[in-house]
């Protein structure tokens, strides 16, 4: 029998929800461990092995210099790196600092802004070094992380649908929140992944899983105005955990250039 | 002839986020110990300045994936202080359910997969399961259910979508809810047979000198509201509270450092806190076993709040099944409300602790100015006052160097810290414009 692959989970700018779902799946955790040796898992466990390592999982994004020579180390001692959720794929919510001032913003948290050293931006691992596959969410579904997982330790490419959060609301027939409620949602443009929860609780997709691969938005926004939604209201949507995702950053971009508010 | 020595640990293990431990020594005795945190920043409360002020909820609960739950809770009540809004009974029970299935959720995670480790030299809850199968399956069903209680109301149990200003998007399915007693009632048994399992563990002997700080509520174990109470000081409205404690910053840590002012004493928050203050809020169950096992209050030992955090379990489970069994949904829910120029604030109790916020709004509904205070970095203070008292008796007790590194990490994995949450949030200063 070939040996388990060994697995490393790492942690960068971020919140641990995406690691933490690995440790939220309860009923295939032992099953887990059983296929795959977590030699490095900080949140888990004491022993922590250097590399080299078969799967790298990498959550989080780069903010600091530290960070980015880190990652680097990481590559090098990595076989395959998957990136997991938005502040790894996309650079998160701490991503937003890309329309602010960061040293500004330091100086009026932390009182000694010098002992505080971090970038002016928040940039996802694929900027930094070769990424093997991004697995997207805010958070991630665990279920695609297993897939994703299993798919690699196979040698085959996984299987993560790419279409967008719209065709889900069908499957599941929850009535379009925008069509019928005139709502702002993002289903449209944003990848599937989290089983269109959004608008089956009642309110409009803030795009947790990023933008969906061929995303039209000019012409979701220009219908999103239709219903009288202003960029006051559009422009925070677009910059929420994928805020930096090309498309989203792209479509917020040009919103702001045309300054319109509803009749 | 000076003689020191440093004993690192670079990276602490089996914590939620980054940070490490610098011990120094001098002559053999102990000259300093700091808890370091490296977390990058990622300084939330700047990026909601601006915001509408119906973004809170979503954008701090990604703070921390362990206690979304807790920044969704105390930010809407934040905001709905700050809006004049009092919400139904019926939204204020099923916001109750809620923290119950993270407060399941967050403990049994760290009793059994961060923290149980510890008592029989393993490496991880993994290696623990090979000793304790039927144990550790058992705590990997607690938390399930706690994940399933959040995701049925929520949506999903890692930042949930459901929560709102006003109460909730929508009143979620009845079904899904109901379908959980039968789990529920096995739960709360099985939360009672894994305090019993805990209160077994082999507990270092040590006793912490700290002020314990929760919330306290008239007739209830206190979650969502109360008054800010102390072992040591008369109770404070939470409206008080910045004028009580304050955050400072060290060179070695993003996080800012909690104190209590004037002089910046260490104080404690966390479950040790609440059942030490509100023991005679817990319910039956829970209380009857608190008194089974012996554990009494006040109870001083920071390792046994794995034992509090158990018997916070089982309350919690009984608490659910109560506003299980009898839900109701009759009324709207989400209240309206009308913004303008106010700030709100309020605390709730996070798994960790007493989780304050402050939001200043304007009349368009935006976000002027957003406050927010962990308990992990409040209790960051208190986390190295014990630090050395513990290094000291150990250094007198004549312990060997490679223990203490270790004993002291397990220290500081007894009070369940969550780094995430501590880093780049505290707000010292703000420039009044």
């Amino acid at each position: 029998m070939p040996r388990k692959p060994r697995v490393a989970v790492l942690k960068f700018a971020s919140c641990d929800g995406c690691q933490l779902s690995l440790l939220d799946a309860e009923d295939e955790l032992l099953a887990l461990c059983a296929n795959f040796e977590f030699v490095h898992f900080a949140e888990a466990s004491s022993v922590l092995h250097p590399g080299p390592y078969d799967i790298a999982i990498v959550e989080g994004s780069i903010t600091t210099a530290e960070d980015a020579g880190r990652i680097r180390r990481v590559r090098a001692d990595s076989r395959v790196l998957i990136t997991v959720g938005a502040c790894a794929t996309a650079g998160g919510i701490q991503a937003l600092r890309a329309w602010g001032d960061s040293q500004a913003w330091v100086q009026s948290i932390y009182p000694s802004p010098e002992y505080i050293h971090t970038l002016a931006s928040s940039t996802p691992i694929a900027a930094h070094v070769l990424v093997d596959y991004e697995l997207h969410g805010c958070p991630i579904n665990v279920r695609q992380l297993i897939e994703v997982l299993t798919s690699f330790a196979a040698g085959r490419r996984p299987h993560i649908p790419t279409h967008a959060v719209c065709l889900d609301c069908k499957r599941r027939g929850t009535v379009c929140v925008m069509v019928a409620q005139g709502m702002a949602c993002l289903g449209p443009i944003t990848q599937a992944g989290c089983e269109a929860l959004c608008p089956t609780y009642n309110r409009g997709c803030y795009g947790c899983f990023g933008p969906v691969p061929g995303a039209n938005p000019s012409a979701l926004l220009h219908e999103c105005r239709r219903h009288g939604h202003s960029n006051e209201e559009l422009i925070p949507l677009l910059r929420n955990f994928n805020a930096t995702a090309p498309t989203f950053r792209a479509a917020c971009d040009d919103l702001a250039k045309e300054p319109w508010t509803p009749a | 002839m000076s003689d020191e020595e440093t004993i690192e640990v670079p990276i602490l293990t089996r914590v939620e986020g980054e940070g490490a431990l610098t011990i120094r020594l001098r002559n053999g005795q102990l000259d300093d110990v700091q808890l370091r945190i490296y977390e990058p920043p990622r300084l939330f409360e700047t990026l909601l300045q601006g915001r509408p002020l119906e973004d809170a909820p979503d954008i701090t609960a990604r703070i921390c994936g362990i206690c979304p739950v807790a920044y969704q809770m105390s930010s809407i009540h934040a905001l709905e202080n700050a809006l004049g809004v009092i919400v139904s009974p019926q939204i204020r029970h099923l916001r109750r359910l809620l923290y119950c299935g993270e407060w399941i959720e967050s403990h049994a995670l760290h009793v059994h997969l961060l923290h149980a480790p510890d008592f029989f030299d393993a490496a991880s809850g993994m290696e623990l399961a090979r000793r304790f199968p039927d144990e550790m399956r058992r705590g990997l069903r607690l938390k399930k259910h706690g994940n399933e209680l959040v995701a049925a109301i929520g949506g999903r149990a890692i930042h949930p979508v459901n929560v709102a200003v006003g109460g909730f998007h929508r009143w979620p399915p009845r079904d899904e809810l109901r379908r959980l007693i039968p789990d529920f009632e096995w739960g709360l048994q099985a939360a009672c047979e894994a305090t019993r399992w805990v209160a077994g563990f082999a507990y270092p002997d040590f006793q912490s000198d700290a002020e314990f700080v929760a919330l306290s509520l008239t007739g209830e174990y206190a979650m969502n509201e109360g008054e800010i109470a102390s072992s040591r000081h008369p109770s404070i409205a939470v409206k008080e509270y910045r004028r009580h404690f304050v955050e400072r910053q060290v060179a070695h840590s993003t996080a800012l450092q909690g104190g209590r002012t004037p002089d910046h004493s260490p104080y404690l928050l966390g479950p040790l806190s609440r059942i030490n203050l509100n023991f005679e809020h817990l319910l039956p169950q829970a209380r009857r076993l608190a008194t089974e096992i012996g554990f009494s209050v006040p109870c001083r030992n920071p390792f046994r709040a794995a034992i509090a955090r158990c018997l916070e379990v089982v309350h919690a489970y009984e608490d659910a099944l109560r506003i299980l069994l009898s839900l109701d949904f009759s009324g709207p829910c989400r209240h309206a409300y009308q913004p303008e120029l106010s700030v709100g604030r309020a605390a709730t109790e996070a798994p960790r602790g007493t989780l304050f916020h402050e939001y200043e709004i304007d009349a368009r509904g935006k976000i002027v100015r957003a406050v927010i205070v962990p308990p992990t970095s409040q209790n960051q203070t208190q986390i190295e006052a014990d630090l050395r008292a513990r290094l000291h008796q150990q250094l007198t007790a004549g312990t060997l160097r490679e223990t203490l590194a270790v004993d002291a990490e397990r220290l500081v994995r007894s009070y369940d810290p969550c780094i995430s949450c501590a880093t780049h949030f505290l707000q010292v200063r703000w420039e009044d414009a």
